[in-house]
């Protein structure tokens, strides 16, 4: 059992179950990564590992300070790194070490962390999922937020109000999703249901925490 | 453009028994159908008049007359409710969707064999 592993999300797709029922998937180029650094409870206080993801990336691309870092675990190629934290039974890796998607089987459950697709500013009807007003009929009240609270007492905005603002591009994490398939060909890793993030982003997959 | 892996989960995970046939065709889908516990097959018999999306959610739509109604029923190729497609009659036809056969009755409505 391994720590978890950096994936890159592809695209959707389905398919059928034996007993006919319909499955939604994301696909996950997941690996090969290598570890980069080892936290230790006696250098930084929590246990953990630094793993980057091997992929094709020009060596200018990478800034000197990392290039260093990575020199010292004997990496290259690595221009997204993420931290794990070591739980009972992931064994002990070291700097150097592969880890690779033959952690994970089907019907195991994982976590998906990644940043959601950004929204902008967006107004309440779309953030908040307000209903809105009529289109048409003399309505004059379409999507406002309408009353935020009451007048002179308390003479201010309750905190919390739901209002508009940013929405999506923020980390989310999806918890328990089931791992449909796994290829270690080519390093495909298949969940069931949705990833956050648009195709191309990184993702961070790890063992279900509960 | 599908992307490498997709197609690849998908050429691994699609039925590959069943025949080719075209939008024009007349087939034979056997459909399971559960009652209760028990299991068994019906036949809808009729012209493919269209063949949708690609991929795990290919579908078709198959028409027949049934007691002079008009029948249309959807499959999802690759869902397991299907038992079994037999290409019954093939049907010459110059266009992919056959919705014009929804205004034709009778003679009109036939097609010539492809041969």
């Amino acid at each position: 059992m391994g720590p978890g592993i950096i994936g890159k999300k592809i695209g959707m797709t389905q398919f059928f179950r034996p007993d006919g029922q319909v499955v939604p998937v994301t696909l996950l180029k997941a690996g090969p990564c290598m570890v980069v650094q080892r936290k230790t409870p006696t250098s930084d206080g929590y246990d953990a590992v630094q793993l980057g993801l091997l992929e094709f990336v020009k060596p200018q691309r990478i800034n000197k300070p990392r290039t260093g870092h990575l020199k010292k675990a004997g990496v290259e190629g690595a221009k997204h790194l993420r931290e794990f934290r070591l739980r009972a039974g992931d064994g002990d890796p070291k700097p150097g070490d592969k880890v690779l998607l033959d952690q994970f089987k089907p019907t195991d459950k994982v976590d998906i962390v990644g940043v959601s697709k950004g929204r902008g500013f967006a107004g309440v009807v779309k953030r908040h999922h307000f209903r809105g007003g009529e289109g048409s009929h003399g309505s004059m009240f379409h999507r406002a937020p309408g009353s935020i609270g009451s007048s002179s007492f308390p003479s201010r905005v309750l905190p919390g109000m739901r209002m508009g603002g940013q929405m999506g591009n923020e980390r989310v994490t999806v918890r328990n999703l089931e791992v449909v398939d796994v290829d270690t060909e080519d390093q495909v890793l298949a969940v069931k249901g949705a990833v956050p993030g648009p195709n191309g982003s990184y993702v961070l997959v790890r063992r279900a925490k509960r | 453009m599908t992307h490498p892996a997709i197609a690849k989960f998908i050429a691994k995970h699609q039925r590959t028994d069943l025949p080719e046939f075209r939008p024009g065709d007349t087939i034979r889908v056997n459909v399971r159908i559960r009652e209760g516990e028990k299991e068994r097959l019906q036949a809808f018999e009729g012209t493919v008049i269209a063949r949708n999306n690609t991929g795990m959610g290919e579908s078709i739509t198959v028409r027949k007359i049934s007691f002079s109604h008009g029948v249309e029923r959807i499959f999802p190729l690759s869902a397991n409710v299907i038992e079994s497609i037999k290409v019954v009659r093939t049907g010459r036809v110059r266009r992919a969707k056959l919705y014009y056969l929804r205004e034709l009755r009778g003679k009109a409505a036939r097609l010539k064999e492809r041969v």
